[in-house]
């Protein structure tokens, strides 16, 4: 009956699948009680004992980040493109007003992105299934569980907060643009304008809002209830809920929860993402893993170099002394 | 204080200005500064530092793209990412000479660390300019350690390394002043500098290219690699030899003056050796090279456009310049490995650009369109390249470089 229902994907409430996850979580504590049991044995005394706080220890390493996290579900069918949710992070934020009007649609005729003036756009794609109904794609940081930004960042500017939002420092920052390299989803934007105060600018989930128990400006003004706010564990139960729900209307993707180790904005869409301009070429895994083990080759390079090379050179050093011996000896032969 | 007499201060200042002039009187001086390549410098120089004016200015929007998904563009593609393979020259003689003992090498050593120190020192002029807050720089120092991220461990480096090299240097430096008990002191720290410029330079030359390992998604998968750090090791090792071919070349042919016969007479057998050594670096990054795509079972995407494009810089900017190195080798003609170095180092020059700017963001739509640099940044690279130039010039026309001073022979 498992396994059937591990091959459709589909169909199945997240307390059906929690139940299946339980009871191979019982499956695995018995392969591991039966083989405690086995080395206890072999090694009499303690053995059971070392072994489990040896799997703790290694077992904490693998942080799934904050667990009480907040994210953003934004459901891309529902969007209509109203734009409010522009117009409301626009004056939660203090940002400048536009040069045209939030209520103007001739902003769709091209793909804009987050820039200095706006956290947020929503950009139109031509809908497959029905050209009459386009689809509207909101764009902003995706706050991700393990920001590549942050990674980047050489002066420690950006944090990732118990509560969600990544948040960036310009009192910190030196300008050096690495997290907008960095960045897989091309988010931060920089106001080159500035000569004196140059600075990163970019959606915070409204944090000070959420740190008070509110909710973003944009998710509160979606008049279509497009933008979910909670919990990140709440919103992936309920955008598989939804997806379950109705199959033929979502593809079964929730984007964010597994790309680049999974974001606390995350989507989903009635066509594939890649129609949408979703980079699709994204790894599962945080994208610093990749650097780890080149980070991880440092001490080993400070520690093996100078005795590496002070060898190679004490042995050259000894070779010349015994050339020379060589010579010398050579030359009172010769006398 | 009081008992310097004003016949000690005039001593002192003729000493020095014969120093600074050559020798030469001021009249006289000025009069050789006229020639064709001061000219054109000139020119260059007064466009590209009114433009640099303009960026302290007006800010980065007035000479870049300013673009929010290019934020890098020629001044660090040209000169952090161009620039810095080609300075590994300080590192890679320095080891020769002082570690591997590769005692023939003499007369090249101080000009593989000067052309390591400024280059070193002119990357960092390049970062400078690209900087949003460019007097922040000694941030990653103190205001905040991100030690998960690779521009931290580069920052750090860059930062050591030109002290380091500087300090190798000082010898060349201190007996142009003729500092005798200086010169004792940093010619006894040659051995442990040359370590730490080991350490630093393998660190540092691979974590440029580990920056990239951050942008899986942006850098086309040809170019990605989880093997870039090795590739930008292994690259600028005989980047570095040949880079040392073409400067020596240029010295030879434009600066004879600053040289002594010991120079002159060796190079073109030195060329040759150094030449057999970058060749055999060349195959080795060519194999590694494949290898990488071989890892990530890239070969499929050898048929598409950047696929050719990738095909280009392996074959015509990498195993041609390597097949015109081994040719001069194999023929002992240092004339056929001083052109091939020159290629060698256009190759490097032509991988970095690629890796920085051409197959960064190759899936954006119009992007070869979005790389072209507007004409105010190439002005500042000009301009600092020409400055670049000058330094170097003025440097080796005054100290002890690709020369010995007869007092000091024999002492280092």
């Amino acid at each position: 009956m498992d396994e059937i229902m591990k091959d459709t994907g589909q169909g199945h409430s997240p307390e059906e699948k929690e139940g299946a996850e339980n009871k191979a979580k019982k499956k695995d504590a018995a392969e591991i009680s039966r083989r405690g049991f086995l080395l206890g044995t072999a090694a009499a005394i303690g053995g059971t004992a070392l072994l489990g706080s040896y799997r703790n220890a290694y077992a904490s390493k693998d942080l799934s980040g904050w667990p009480d996290r907040f994210g953003c579900l934004t459901d891309l069918s529902a969007c209509v493109g109203y734009r409010s949710c522009e117009a409301a992070c626009n004056e939660a934020n203090h940002l400048p007003k536009p040069d045209v009007p939030f209520d103007e649609v001739a902003v769709f005729k091209a793909k804009r992105r987050p820039t200095v003036n706006a956290y947020t756009v929503v950009n139109q794609y031509k809908n497959p299934k029905d050209e009459s109904k386009p689809i509207y794609r909101k764009v902003q940081c995706n706050h991700c569980n393990e920001p590549a930004c942050a990674s980047a960042c050489p002066i420690h500017a950006y944090t990732k907060t118990p509560e969600g939002p990544v948040l960036y420092d310009p009192e910190k920052c030196f300008g050096c643009r690495y997290c907008m390299i960095a960045c897989p989803f091309y988010v931060p934007a920089y106001d080159y304008e500035s000569a004196l105060k140059p600075k990163i600018v970019k959606c915070v989930m409204c944090s000070e809002i959420i740190k008070k128990g509110g909710i973003p400006a944009c998710a509160n003004a979606c008049p279509v209830g497009a933008i979910t706010f909670g919990k990140r564990s709440e919103l992936i139960k309920l955008a598989r809920k939804k997806i379950a729900d109705a199959p033929d209307k979502y593809i079964d993707h929730i984007y964010g929860e597994n790309e680049v180790g999974g974001t606390s904005w995350m989507y989903i869409s009635g066509v594939p993402f890649e129609q949408l301009d979703f980079p699709t070429n994204l790894p599962n895994k945080p994208l610093i893993e990749e650097t780890k083990g080149f980070l991880g080759s440092v001490p080993v390079v400070f520690t093996v170099w100078p005795a590496l090379f002070g060898t190679v050179y004490a042995a050259l050093r000894h070779r010349e002394k015994l050339d020379k011996g060589n010579t010398h000896e050579k030359e009172e032969e010769k006398k | 204080m009081n008992d310097v007499s004003p016949e000690k201060t005039e001593n002192f200042r003729s000493w020095f200005m014969d120093k600074l002039l050559m020798g030469m009187s001021w009249p006289e001086y000025s009069r050789k500064l006229l020639t064709p390549f001061n000219i054109v410098a000139a020119i260059v120089l007064s466009i590209g530092l009114p433009v640099l004016v303009m960026r302290a200015v007006q800010g980065l929007a007035s000479v870049t793209h300013a673009s929010n998904e290019y934020p890098w563009g020629l001044l660090l593609g040209w000169g952090l990412f161009g620039g810095v393979p080609l300075s590994a020259t300080g590192f890679v003689m320095g080891t020769a000479y002082y570690i591997f003992g590769f005692r023939e090498y003499k007369p090249l050593v101080r000009l593989g660390i000067l052309i390591g120190f400024l280059g070193y020192l002119f990357a960092v002029i390049y970062l400078l300019t690209d900087l949003g807050r460019p007097w922040r720089i000694y941030y990653p120092m103190i205001m905040g350690f991100g030690t998960a991220s690779v521009l931290f461990l580069v920052a750090w480096h860059v930062a050591t390394y030109l002290t380091v090299q500087f300090l190798e240097f000082s010898e060349s430096l201190l007996e142009w002043i003729n500092s005798r008990r200086v010169y004792k002191w940093a010619t006894m720290m040659t051995i442990g500098m040359t370590i730490a410029g080991i350490i630093l330079s393998t660190l540092h030359q691979s974590a440029l290219g580990a920056m990239f390992l951050l942008t899986p998604g942006k850098l086309h998968p040809l170019w990605f690699s989880s093997y870039i750090p090795i590739f930008f090791l292994s690259s600028s090792i005989y980047a570095a030899l040949a880079q040392v071919i073409v400067v020596s070349t240029l010295v030879a042919k434009f600066m004879k003056n600053a040289t002594d016969n010991d120079f002159l007479k060796n190079l073109d057998r030195l060329t040759i050796g150094l030449g057999q050594g970058a060749l055999i670096g060349m195959f080795v990054y060519f194999f590694l090279k494949l290898i990488g795509v071989a890892h990530d079972d890239n070969w499929y995407l050898l048929a598409t456009p950047y696929g050719k494009w990738f095909l280009v810089e392996i074959l015509g900017f990498l195993l041609l310049p390597a097949a015109v190195l081994t040719y001069g080798v194999k023929k002992s003609s240092a004339g056929i490995v001083r052109f091939g170095a020159f290629y060698a180092v256009l190759g490097i020059i032509v991988n970095r650009i690629n890796v920085s700017i051409i197959a960064f963001n190759w899936n954006l739509p119009d992007h070869l369109h979005h790389i072209i640099p507007p004409w105010q940044e190439s002005a500042i690279v000009a301009a600092v390249f020409v400055i670049h130039i000058l330094v170097f010039r003025w440097i080796v026309n005054r100290m002890p470089v690709v020369r010995e001073q007869p007092e000091y022979k024999g002492l280092h």
